[in-house]
This record gives structure tokens, C-alpha cells and sequence, in this order.
């Protein structure tokens, strides 16, 4: 018997409206999530394992013994090009703002990890393509320097699609920036840990992601130097699906690790547990004294 | 097709009828002399026209004159020093043609040149893969870095790249990780490193032999966070809009030299560097020998301190009051 008209209209529909609050397609493999029991499950799709890129405080959350300081949100962005397209880089920033809950593309601070305090930064991709301008770049440098004086480790999480056009050059000088920042910190002894998720590529990826001491990739995360598409036009062909994965550097010997999302916090505890003496680990209060919680 | 070249045409004319005119012989002293005014007259009209033409260029016309087929490239640089012996290969993997270095004697001073190669035809372009560097290229430089480090050498960079290489060995061989080594090797040597933009600096390709004490640039030149091209086709899907994102990229030595992200301009010749190559050549490599001389006399241990604030202080942001968050949002 034929669908009725009215049903296939109805079937056709992904998500009712009132819904879609709710419920969240997985991308990968079409599967309805249920939004609590995927933001339970990390942002992980429990049916195929895909991984949902993740809000940088819900990164934080999903890491940190429930204390976080939060250092450098008063580095906040100017328009030195007083850029304008269709809408004007104020007018895009703003935008950015509302819709991720966010002051810039990364979120740098204070916490600690089973006990271990360390500094951590988390871009977030929703905020202008995870885009490093001067900003990404000063709370980058600003995180180590804090860091290296504290005598913490520091682990950064990269998402980015590379260096912000809306800045111009004063955005590619950030490469030189953080990259001075890491070689201080680094030769000062401390332990780096560079996470890499979805996307990390650009001048994010040819500065501080891949200047870590371990290089620990997020499982699926693409990951490279030049956009897919931009790669695609200069060879004309197609590349294979598990071009610029996680697995594909893994195999090309460019990463350490990659790890899925849930056993990522784990994975990092072991990382700083070797590196760092855990008797002589003091309690984020005592390492960041100034801040009082 | 090069806006400039194009424009380049009447001038082409005019200097052919310029020339056959002198070539002509003539009979009489009052002959000669009503020649030669006619001569004045037509290299008058030339000035003019080289003025209208180029006197005040936009920034799409300055990356056209960076990209101009008869622009210097990092071989004519190369010729003008005192001596240079060329060092091949990242000792892992491949020599890469697009990215030359080696020991050279600049005015008498031993230096470390690392240099983008692009090629004067299509056959040398396509050994040089255009200026564009691969891994290979950028780990011999990083090779060649700590080198010139280890026996106190100054090294002197020549930036002519439209970009990185943006292939899939490239991917596979860890441009990323390439670059970011290069980066990191100009952090940490105690020499002086003196970057010239001779053509093309683009994005972060022309950045990994530029983290220098002193950035020269020729006045012509480009220097920018991507190619004009590859900037309208991520911001707006469309690469045929270059010549509004060049505009709007602020890639001019005139901007960089505001934003404190060039140090020094060279002025070029009126048309361009091509126009006087030699001249201009020389004039360059002044201001690169002048830049070491002041680099040399500042104390050792210094250059890095100061490498580091130069570049600690670039950028443009506003600070915000924010009361400090404590609990995670």
C-alpha cells in the first residue's frame, strides 16, 4: 500500500522542530543522539564512535577536578585592519560571541588534572573557525609565561583552521609569538603536551601544536597544513578518505598518540605522571596562590 | 594575465620607437639636431608615461609587480654576493630545488644564506616547484640554521614564496611539523638573522625563514597572512576576488612598516625593481650589510632578548574589565 502524502511529507523530516532541542543527528553514521546522553558520553556518538567537535568549556569540564581559573579573558579583540566584507569583523566577532558563549577562540587558565595542577588552553572551533588572530595568540604566550613561572605543566588543546584572514599579518606574526613562548617555557624544563582535535591546520598546526613534547592526537581529528580542498585544486584528484587523519600521521610517524576522547583525561594523567613527580605536586591553590578560589 | 606586464605595453612602444629613431642616420648638423629634440620629446612623453602608469600603485598592482616574470629572484641576489657555496639536502629524505642555502661571503663578511628560488622560466619554475617549499626544504634550513649557529655566522634570508607547498607529499612528510622546526631554530639561535621580502611573502611558508632580527622589504613586494587568492576563496568561496583581498589583506611594505612587522622599506625604481636590477640589487644588499653591522655590535646574548621582545610585541587588542570566573561556566 502507498504512504499517504501526509505520512512520507512527515517521515521525510529529520527532526521536528520542537525537537531538534533534543535530539541531534550523528553526521556519521545518521543515528538520533539524545542531547543529554551525548553530552554524558563526552560528545561521542555511542552507535559509531564518531566524535562531535566539543565547546571548550565542556572540554575543560570533562578534564579538570572540578577547579578552573580562568587567566588572559581580558585580552580581548580590536579590529586593527577596521575590516570590512559583507559584514564588518565587529559585526562578525559579536556574532561569534552570542552564538558560542565565548570572548575569543581559546580559553586559557588554571586546574588540575587527578591532582596534577597544570595550565590549560582549549580552542574552540565555533568561535571564527577556531582562527588564531592576536588574541588566540597573546593568551597562548600569556599561559605559558604564567606557566614557566609557575612551574606547571601546560597542555593545550588545538582546533583551528589556521591563521585569521580579518588580521591579516599581525595574525601570522602569532606563529612567531607562541612559538618563542613554547622554546621559553620548553627550555625551561616544563612539560608541553599538545592535544590536537578536529580541525587543527594552518598556522596553528606550523607553530605550537606540533612544537610540543608529546603530540597527542584526538581519534578522526583531521589534522594538517594545508586545507583539504586547497590540496585537492593543486593536484586535481581526490585524496583518500584517511588523508590528514589522526591515523594517517600516526602511520606517517608525525603524532605520538591518538586516543580516543574517552580515554583521552586518562591518557593525559599517565603522560604527567611519568614526567612529573607526583610527591612534589602541590595543590593548584598553592601553584596559583594569587587566585583564590 | 599580469596587470602590470600589460600595462608594461605602450612603454614597450615607445622605447622601440625611442630607439630607432637614435638609430637613424642623418646628413646635416641642423638634421641631427631636429632628431635629437624629437628624441627629448618622445623620452619626456616616456617619463610622463612611467609616472601615470606607476606613480601611486594599489595593492593588487604591488602583488602583480611581486609576481612580474622579469622581477630579481633569489638566484640574481645570490650572483651579487662576494662568494656563495651551495649546501644540498635535509639528510633524510631529498635536496628540495625550491629552497636554496649554503655558506656565502656577503661584502666580505661570512654569512649563512638561506634563500625561496623561484624559476625565470616554466622548466627552471617547475624544478623549483615556483618558490613553493616542501618539508625537505624547510628541515634543510632548520639544518642550516643551527649550523650557521654553531660557528657564529649571521644568516641572511631571501622570502619569494607565493605559500608552503600545498601538496599531498607535503602533507604526508609533516609540512606542518617542517615549518614549525624552522620557526622554532630562528628562536633559538644566538646569531644575527637579517630577512629580506624580495617578491612574494606568503603566510606562514615565507614566515619559517623570516622570524629575523631586522625584516627588509623591497617596496614592491607582498607579505601576507595567505595568498590574495587563497584569501578570497576561504573568506568568500570565490579566488577570483584577489584583487579586493588584496586590498583589504594590508600586505604593502607601506602597512607593514606601520604595523611594525617590516623594519625597513627599499625603495625601488619607478616601474619597478626589474626596471634597474642591478641598482636596485645592490641597494638592497646595502641595507641588508648595514643591518648586520648594526646587529654585530650589539652584545652577544642580546640578539635573542631582543628577538624575542620584537616579536612579544606585535599584534593589536583591547583589554576588558572581566571579573575573574572561578567555577567553569
Amino acid at each position: 500500500m502507498p504512504m499517504p502524502d501526509w505520512l512520507s511529507r512527515l517521515r521525510e523530516r529529520d527532526v521536528p522542530a520542537q525537537d531538534a532541542a533534543l535530539w541531534i543527528k550523528c553526521p556519521s553514521c545518521g543515528e538520533m543522539l539524545y542531547r543529554k546522553d551525548l553530552a554524558a558520553n563526552l560528545s561521542v556518538c555511542s552507535k559509531c564512535q564518531y566524535h562531535f567537535r566539543m565547546s571548550a568549556y565542556d572540554r575543560i569540564n570533562s578534564l579538570v577536578d572540578d577547579d578552573f581559573v580562568e587567566i588572559g579573558n581580558e585580552i580581548v579583540p580590536g579590529d586593527p585592519l577596521e575590516w570590512i566584507d559583507k559584514r564588518s569583523y565587529r559585526e562578525k566577532l559579536d556574532g561569534d560571541r552570542a552564538k558560542s558563549n565565548l570572548s575569543e577562540a581559546v580559553v586559557t587558565g588554571f586546574g588540575t588534572l587527578d591532582g596534577f595542577a597544570v595550565a590549560l588552553g582549549v580552542m574552540d572551533f565555533s568561535f571564527r573557525g577556531g582562527t588564531m588572530g592576536t588574541v588566540v595568540g597573546e593568551r597562548i604566550a600569556h599561559l605559558l609565561e604564567e606557566a614557566r613561572e609557575r612551574r606547571l605543566p601546560c597542555v593545550i588543546f588545538t582546533a583551528s583552521g589556521g591563521a585569521r584572514m580579518e588580521e591579516g599579518m599581525l595574525a601570522l606574526m602569532q606563529m612567531a609569538k607562541t612559538t618563542q613562548a613554547v622554546e621559553r617555557f620548553t627550555s625551561a624544563g616544563n612539560l608541553y603536551v599538545s592535544v590536537l582535535t578536529d580541525p587543527t591546520t594552518g598556522g596553528v598546526s606550523a607553530s605550537f601544536a606540533f612544537q610540543s613534547d608529546v603530540i597527542i592526537a584526538e581519534a578522526r581529528a583531521s589534522i594538517g597544513f594545508a586545507g583539504r580542498r586547497v590540496i585537492e585544486q593543486t593536484v586535481r584528484q581526490r585524496l583518500p578518505d584517511n588523508f590528514q587523519t589522526a591515523e594517517f600521521l600516526l602511520e606517517r610517524g608525525q603524532i605520538d598518540l591518538v586516543v580516543t576522547r574517552a580515554a583521552l583525561r586518562d591518557t593525559l594523567v599517565r603522560i604527567l605522571d611519568y614526567a612529573i613527580d607526583r610527591r612534589r605536586t602541590a595543590p593548584l591553590l598553592k601553584a596559583v596562590p594569587e587566585f583564590a578560589f | 594575465m599580469n596587470v602590470i606586464v600589460e600595462r608594461e605595453r605602450p612603454l614597450a612602444e615607445l622605447e622601440e620607437r625611442i630607439a630607432a629613431l637614435r638609430a637613424r642616420g642623418t646628413q646635416t648638423a641642423a638634421d641631427r639636431s631636429a632628431l635629437d629634440d624629437d628624441v627629448r620629446m618622445l623620452e619626456e612623453n616616456y617619463r610622463g608615461l612611467l609616472r601615470d602608469l606607476f606613480g601611486n600603485l594599489g595593492a593588487w598592482e604591488r602583488v602583480n609587480m611581486a609576481r612580474h616574470p622579469k622581477r630579481p629572484i633569489a638566484s640574481d641576489y645570490l650572483a651579487a654576493f662576494d662568494q656563495f657555496d651551495e649546501l644540498h639536502g635535509d639528510r633524510q629524505f631529498r635536496d628540495d630545488p625550491a629552497l636554496v642555502g649554503g655558506f656565502a661571503k656577503l661584502r666580505g663578511r661570512r654569512v649563512m644564506v638561506l634563500a625561496q628560488q623561484k624559476g625565470r622560466d616554466t622548466r627552471e619554475n617547475i624544478k623549483r616547484n615556483f618558490g613553493m617549499v616542501s618539508p625537505e626544504g624547510y628541515r634543510k634550513a632548520t639544518r642550516l640554521m643551527r649550523l650557521a649557529d654553531r660557528f657564529g655566522l649571521p644568516i641572511v634570508t631571501f622570502v619569494d614564496t607565493s605559500g608552503a607547498d600545498p601538496g599531498v607529499a607535503s602533507e604526508e612528510h609533516g609540512q606542518a611539523e617542517a615549518i614549525a622546526s624552522a620557526l622554532m631554530a630562528l628562536t633559538k639561535v644566538c646569531v644575527p638573522v637579517v630577512a629580506s621580502i624580495i617578491g612574494e611573502g606568503g603566510s606562514g611558508g615565507a614566515l619559517a625563514i623570516a622570524l629575523a632580527d631586522r625584516v627588509i622589504m623591497a617596496e614592491n613586494a607582498v607579505y601576507s597572512v595567505a595568498s590574495p587568492e587563497g584569501c578570497a576563496a576561504i573568506l568568500w568561496g570565490d579566488a577570483a576576488r584577489a584583487p579586493e583581498a588584496a586590498e583589504r589583506l594590508k600586505l604593502t611594505s607601506a602597512d607593514l612598516l606601520q604595523f611594525d612587522i617590516v623594519d625597513e622599506v627599499v625603495p625601488e625604481p619607478l616601474g619597478g625593481a626589474h626596471r634597474d636590477a642591478v641598482a636596485f640589487i645592490e641597494r638592497l644588499l646595502d641595507a641588508v650589510d648595514l643591518s648586520l653591522r648594526d646587529l654585530e655590535r650589539l652584545p652577544a646574548g642580546d640578539l635573542r632578548e631582543r628577538r624575542f621582545s620584537k616579536f612579544r610585541r606585535i599584534g593589536r587588542w583591547q583589554e576588558a574589565h572581566v571579573p575573574r570566573v572561578v567555577a567553569v561556566p
